[in-house]
């Protein structure tokens, strides 16, 4: 009867749902989500900055100078930029032709483009080596290719087959973010636009993309995040240290070698990861932010 | 004939949109395309716009088949259902968008905008964003938008569907002053009948993908020539044989008969006026009374039939079960092809019109 009252009111007090439930409930699942955090992420996070200047900032800035890392960062930015580049633009294509147009498989070409959140990445790697590799069926055509164009490219352990990989595990991102937002947007805008005489361009520019761009960002911003730490799929098509190596691969590397030192330089690079990461969701945030504020 | 379907054919898969449909629409003539919702108007209109492509048939706008023209150089303006104005631009915006497209002056679009903004009476409200206007303005800026780049031919889907009904009709009439004042030829969908007959000059009733009539609103009330229009258009009762009935024993036997509740007068028996007409009456009781507003609905039962009528709130009160006097004045005869009026028998020779 109380409660009633209450919502009749609308006088509920704070921290108290319809339900009635008081502040018990709340409180409580504050408490365990926070201690989760804690345990899981933000311990851990800081133990990585503290063990990485445990034996001072000399050994720091040694560890970041070091050539082994100054290459591994070399190829995580290409392959990271380049994965961002090409996946922005397959995303946009993907989205809008699932969205913007009827056509038969259209579910079985939207489930593939999902198979990289299914699979796990090492078996991708592995793939690549199985098709592109010395008895894959693709190295005819590649060699090929390097004959006719008098070039030298190979596509498993080097560079190129690291930047294949992280294409692979990070190309649903964009799309999967753009989808849904095209599909509430639905396709009368761009009909409207066209009735007035436009063309395909200047709707996408105009209509479609202002409506677009904050999912856009953000799913760009999700690739970019997921193609620096990627592991599993660099690993398999990665072998050379100081060459192809990845931020990621050199670490393992660096704390698989065992001794004190090399621990503390694993620390110290896995710290530039952490810093890109903290980056990489401050900048999530604010594209939420201001992309909320807009609709 | 300004637009013209010619043996036009649509199907979604199993669905059939369009089934051989036929029409013209004259220059400057305001054209409603009515029928239940998935009747197949929307397509039809569609088709016109160039936004579908019928699977067999001609297209033709002022004399020329625009079959494989693009929806964007066909110079038609559209209002869609749900307005469709960009989200991102303001009102302005909107409105100069077809101009802007078309690589105007500057100093041009702004003179042409602001007098749609002055002719649809949105001024100072250039600056506003979509989500900022009452559904009546959306569809003001919508109507300007799609008469900006100055179209020969407007379109509209369901222009007043998604606005409530209590501005729905000043809406109207308003739309249908700008039409003649542009002088625009137009044609627009609707599944309002009401809508339909306000509006238009012309009707083109459309069920299931086929075009059932087409005329003046005046032609499709009183001499509806398919069974479905006779239901569709005004209330009916639809009786299978109603040749029992007193003053209409001369009807064909089998064929379906239409009474329209304008058809039937019921009165007390004591009533002065129709004292006259009593040798053609037959009795009813009443079933059911609705209240409509301004008047009450009866429903009557007559020798096993129900039939109803509208009684004003003037008259004396009646009640459930009461018996009364039931007069048919007259009633649709459904053939294969036509409607027939048949004029109660018993009546000849009186001035119904002078009771």
């Amino acid at each position: 009867m109380k409660e009633q009252e209450n919502v009749k009111q609308g006088s509920l007090k704070k921290g108290q749902n319809k339900n009635g439930e008081g502040k018990l409930v709340p409180c409580l699942l504050i408490g365990i989500s926070v201690l989760f955090l804690l345990i899981m992420l933000v311990f851990p996070l800081v133990e990585v900055i503290y063990r990485s200047l445990k034996e001072g900032f000399e050994v720091y800035q040694n560890a970041m100078t070091a050539s082994n890392t100054l290459s591994a960062l070399g190829v995580t930015l290409i392959a990271t930029v380049i994965a961002l580049a090409v996946n922005t633009v397959f995303g946009l294509c993907a989205s809008w032709l699932l969205t913007k147009f009827d056509f038969r498989g259209k579910n079985v070409l939207s489930t593939l483009i999902d198979i990289p959140f299914s699979i796990s990445p090492v078996i991708a790697g592995l793939a690549f080596i199985m098709t592109f590799g010395r008895v894959g069926w693709a190295k005819p055509l590649i060699d090929w290719v390097n004959e006719v164009f008098g070039m030298d490219i190979s596509l498993v352990f080097s560079v190129p087959g690291v930047v294949l990989a992280t294409i692979f595990v990070t190309f649903p991102f964009v799309s999967r973010e753009l989808i849904p937002v095209m599909q509430a947007q639905g396709s009368l805008e761009e009909e409207a636009a066209a009735m007035m005489g436009a063309k395909g361009v200047t709707i996408f520019r105009r209509v479609t993309f202002p409506h677009i761009k904050w999912a856009l960002l953000y799913g760009m911003i999700l690739c970019t995040a997921r193609a620096l730490g990627e592991f599993g799929a660099v690993y398999a098509v990665s072998k050379a240290r100081g060459k192809t190596f990845t931020l990621p691969l050199e670490i393992d590397a660096l704390y698989m070698a065992g001794s004190s030192d090399s621990i503390t330089q694993a620390f110290a690079v896995s710290s530039l990861l952490v810093i890109m990461a903290v980056i990489i969701l401050i900048l999530k945030q604010v594209v939420e932010y201001r992309g909320k504020r807009e609709q | 004939m300004y637009v013209e379907m010619k043996h036009i054919n649509k199907n979604f898969g199993d669905y059939e949109a369009a089934k051989d449909i036929n029409f013209g629409v004259e220059q400057g003539k305001m054209v409603a395309l009515l029928g239940p919702s998935g009747s197949g108007k929307t397509t039809i209109l569609r088709m016109i716009a160039g936004l579908e492509q019928q699977d067999s048939g001609d297209v033709v706008i002022e004399g020329k088949v625009v079959n494989d023209i693009a929806a964007r150089d066909r110079g038609i303006g559209f209002v869609f259902q749900n307005y469709a104005l960009f989200r991102y631009m303001t009102v302005y915006e909107n409105i100069a968008f077809g101009l802007r497209v078309q690589k105007a002056e500057k100093q041009k679009i702004r003179k042409r905008v602001m007098e749609l903004i002055s002719l649809v009476g949105l001024e100072g409200m250039e600056k506003r964003y979509p989500d900022q206007l009452s559904g009546g303005q959306r569809q003001r800026v919508a109507f300007a938008r799609a008469l900006a780049p100055n179209p020969q031919l407007l379109l509209l889907d369901e222009p007043f569907a998604a606005i409530d009904a209590k501005v729905r009709k000043e809406l109207r009439s308003w739309l249908k002053e700008m039409i003649e004042k542009v002088g625009i030829t137009s044609i627009f969908v609707t599944h309002d009948q009401e809508e339909a007959v306000e509006v238009a000059d012309e009707i083109i009733i459309i069920n299931e993908g086929k075009l059932e009539q087409m005329g003046t609103p005046t032609e499709i009330y009183k001499r509806p020539k398919t069974s479905f229009v006779a239901q569709f258009i005004g209330t009916s009762a639809i009786l299978d044989d109603f040749s029992g009935f007193k003053g209409f024993e001369d009807l064909p036997k089998g064929k379906q008969a239409i009474v329209r509740p304008e058809f039937v007068e019921a009165f007390k028996s004591d009533n002065e006026k129709f004292r006259s007409l009593m040798h053609a009456t037959e009795t009813g009781v009443i079933k059911s009374i609705a209240f409509r507003g301004s008047y009450q609905e009866l429903t009557l039962e007559v020798n096993g039939i129900l039939l109803s009528t509208n009684r004003s709130l003037e008259r004396r009160s009646v009640k459930v079960g009461e018996q009364m006097c039931v007069l048919v004045y007259r009633a649709y005869i459904l053939d294969e092809e036509d409607t027939e009026i048949h004029k109660n028998k018993l009546l000849k020779g009186v001035d119904i019109e002078a009771l």
